[in-house]
């Protein structure tokens, strides 16, 4: 048994649940739905196992540590943020369908680490600036963040088609939609997972800049990751404040969880392959 | 005063706050794009003439300290204080005021509302639902009014200053960074190994930056891990202050070390073709360190020594086996290989001589001194426990409204109470709350 078996598995499992969500959503059988939440917390367990062996071997190869400090082991540790937020939502607020707009998330995240050619799977022992308990908790912080943005904008979309010209008005598509819960729930549910990820992606930008100072004596360099995480941060803050004083909530708080998650994924991804800095590291 | 009425208006608004932000997030992109503090000459080369003078004038080069984007910062910034100055008296009275002084009539209009009646006299009914309410974590004060008996019991009003505490932390941040920029600076130096500074130099200028005292590197190492790959830079240096050595510290990359405010470190090294021999006479004791050019002969006369490095293997630039030369006196010379920073213990007539050799490097320190650092940090842990607050702690009311049953007997009541945020959720605690205290009577 290898840790890439178990999180090879993993990406299947989650294709698994989301499939079953599909099924719920399109035939209306909301009997399926706790075999649907087994499967994602099967998922989730075989993931937790597959990091935690990753972690194990890095050890036994006399290099440990924590499985948290390349591109592959953040999407992954991403897609198991993914995971958990919707299930501790789905168990909170029972919304029975979030699970097909959410988990996507966590397959195509496994699938784009699991598959890629352009990702290294290996487990590498760190350079000297990688060395920190800051790193570890900057790449937590940041990517329990990114998951809560993730999933808020999977309610946006769900939101979105809600609301849409064939969502409640019309009869046929009213009944096809019907899974979906009411729009004001989802709202609030959308402006609840901004607010949980506002606060960590703050945590994480906080943490890479103590990290930074630690390792080179400069806290913010304005390097294209930190701008770009930054420039984030500002997307979220305008969302809370245009809530304040435009009244923009509804189809604007989606579209806004929307833009919010391509920003960070640009910051996450895009700054990599496009813009150069400090976080080379990322692109391995 | 209409006009500063007007000019207030717009500092404190919200509108503002949001052109502001919106204006730094799209700004912010142009440096992430444009590669920034580049020499002129390279924005020329790469984006000709009339576009690199067109940069020069609006800063781009160095956007983020340019006068456009620092005006945009100021402008946050004043949003920032004019806006709270503005609200905060308003918010201060909503945790303050006396809400036992509500209208009775203001508690029919709350959507969380319940009435039940009890057979108890008004009195002891007061007192009953007092306990219980103490027992479910509501302390609650009381006051007799016209129609009978009013009891309030609120929890985290102060959480309405979770916002200003957010907001405040932005600030305590910013003057951080401008105490940082005004009275810190950032520098390097490359110091070899066996030598000493007291001046270094500034990142951006070049210009010399004296410290004040003197920093010494012993030694410098690098490990490495099987395949290779760097594990970890060393170096242990020793401050020095009027001749006396004060500290003495290995730092390594992360584990900096910080004497007076200046905090140096480990950030790049520099090998030699030189190596740092030191020989040992035993039983004598007597012993000297080398500094030696690579195939370069070199004597100690007293001694009646002479050396050098015959050859070196190594990976990379960096070397990990050295052969060495040797001729002590008239005994015939000798050659042999040691491991680099090892001693070999050589025989020679009734003596022994112990020769050690290590390639020689220069250390690269990032030197800085920051005296904002530490509001820098204030403001952030401020900042993160403001938003916990602001966004998860609410301040929840309630009040229950007693009055005289219809006849003499029993007390009828009405609980009513509200949520600053979160309504869905304290609507279920209220339920759960309002079955408590009605269950408490049968
Ligand atoms: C990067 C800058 C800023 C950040 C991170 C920030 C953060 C926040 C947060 C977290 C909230 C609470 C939102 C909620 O509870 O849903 C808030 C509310 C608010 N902010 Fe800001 N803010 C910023 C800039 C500003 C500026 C410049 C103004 C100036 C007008 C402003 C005015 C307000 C107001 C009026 C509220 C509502 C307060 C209330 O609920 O009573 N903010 N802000």
């Amino acid at each position: 048994m290898t840790s890439s078996l178990l999180l090879g598995i993993t990406t299947f499992t989650y294709l698994f649940a989301t499939l079953c969500f599909v099924y719920i959503f399109v035939f209306k059988a909301y009997r399926v739905y706790p075999f649907a939440i087994a499967v994602t917390v099967l998922a989730l367990a075989i993931q937790t196992a597959g990091i935690g062996l990753r972690w194990y071997e890095s050890y036994a190869m006399d290099i440990g540590h924590a499985p948290l400090t390349n591109m592959y082991e953040s999407v992954v540790f991403f897609s198991w943020s993914i995971a958990l937020i919707y299930l501790l939502m789905e168990w909170k607020f029972k919304t029975r369908i979030l699970g097909l707009f959410a988990l996507p998330f966590a397959f195509l995240a496994m699938a784009y680490a699991s598959f890629s050619t352009g990702i290294s799977k290996e487990i590498s022992p760190l350079i000297p600036a990688l060395q920190s308990n800051w790193l570890i908790a900057h790449v937590i912080t940041c990517f329990v963040g990114y998951a809560a943005f993730t999933v808020a904008a999977g309610l946006g979309a769900m939101f979105l088609l809600k609301v849409s010209k064939g969502g409640a008005e019309k009869k046929d598509g009213g009944q096809f939609l019907a899974a979906i819960p009411a729009p004001d729930l989802v709202e609030d549910l959308i402006y609840k997972s901004m607010l949980f990820g506002f606060i960590w992606l703050t945590a994480g930008i906080i943490t890479g800049a103590v990290w930074a100072n630690s390792a080179w004596g400069t806290y913010w360099s304005w390097d294209p990751k930190e701008t770009w995480s930054l420039i984030t941060w500002f997307i979220y803050a305008i969302t809370l404040h245009s809530r304040y004083t435009g009244g923009w909530t509804g189809k604007p708080l989606a579209w806004l969880a929307i833009l919010g998650l391509v920003s960070v994924i640009f910051t996450y991804y895009g700054v990599n392959f496009w813009l150069s800095g400090l976080h080379s590291y990322g692109s391995g | 005063m209409k006009h500063t009425n007007q000019a207030w208006e717009f500092f404190s608004s919200v509108r503002l706050a949001i052109f502001t932000l919106c204006s730094l997030a799209l700004t912010s992109i142009i440096g992430t794009v444009i590669p920034q503090n580049k020499p002129d000459s390279w924005y020329v080369d790469k984006y000709g003439p009339a576009t690199a003078q067109f940069f020069q004038v609006l800063d781009i080069p160095d956007m983020y300290g340019s006068w456009w984007f620092l005006i945009l910062l100021g402008l946050l910034c004043a949003n920032l204080i004019i806006c709270s100055i503005d609200r905060f008296p308003t918010t201060w009275r909503l945790m303050t005021s006396d809400q036992l002084a509500i209208h009775s009539d203001r508690l029919q209009g709350m959507t969380l509302r319940q009435e039940w009646s009890l057979s108890s006299p008004l009195g002891e009914s007061a007192a009953q639902l007092s306990t219980a309410l103490a027992k479910a974590g509501w302390k609650s004060a009381s006051r007799e009014i016209e129609t009978g008996t009013l009891l309030f019991a609120g929890k985290g009003a102060w959480s309405r200053l979770g916002v200003y505490v957010v907001h405040l932390s932005i600030l305590i941040i910013f003057i951080g960074a401008i105490i940082g920029s005004f009275l810190g600076f950032k520098g390097t130096v490359m110091l070899p190994e066996g030598e000493s500074t007291t001046r270094i130099f500034a990142s951006d200028s070049s210009e010399p930056i004296d410290l004040g005292f003197e920093v010494l590197c012993n030694s410098f190492s690098i490990d490495y891990y099987p395949n290779g790959m760097p594990k970890e830079y060393a170096s242990v240096l020793t401050v020095r202050e009027n001749g006396k050595d004060i500290l003495k510290k290995m730092i390594e990359v992360n584990k900096p070390l910080t004497y007076k405010g200046i905090t140096f470190y480990q950030s790049s090294y520099q090998a030699y073709q030189n190596f740092i021999v030191s020989i040992v006479i035993q039983p004598d004791k007597t012993g000297k360190i080398f500094t030696i050019p690579y195939q370069q002969e070199m004597e100690w006369p007293e001694k009646n020594i002479r050396f050098g490095i015959v050859n070196a293997e190594g990976t990379g630039d960096s070397v990990t086996r050295i052969k060495i030369w040797m001729k002590h006196g008239d005994l015939p010379a000798s050659t042999f290989w040691v491991d680099n920073g090892k001693d070999a213990s050589i025989p020679s007539g009734d003596k022994t001589v112990a020769v050690s050799a290590k390639q020689m490097f220069a250390t690269g320190l990032q030197v800085a001194k920051d005296p904002g650092v530490w509001l820098v940090y204030l403001g952030c842990s401020l900042m993160l426990i403001g938003l916990y607050v602001s966004f998860f702690v609410s301040h929840q009311r309630l009040w229950l409204l007693l009055r005289p049953g219809k006849g003499d007997a029993g007390t009828g009541i009405v609980l009513a109470g509200g949520s600053n945020k979160n309504q869905t959720g304290f609507a279920r605690s209220f339920a759960k709350l309002a079955d408590r205290l009605r269950g408490m009577q049968q």
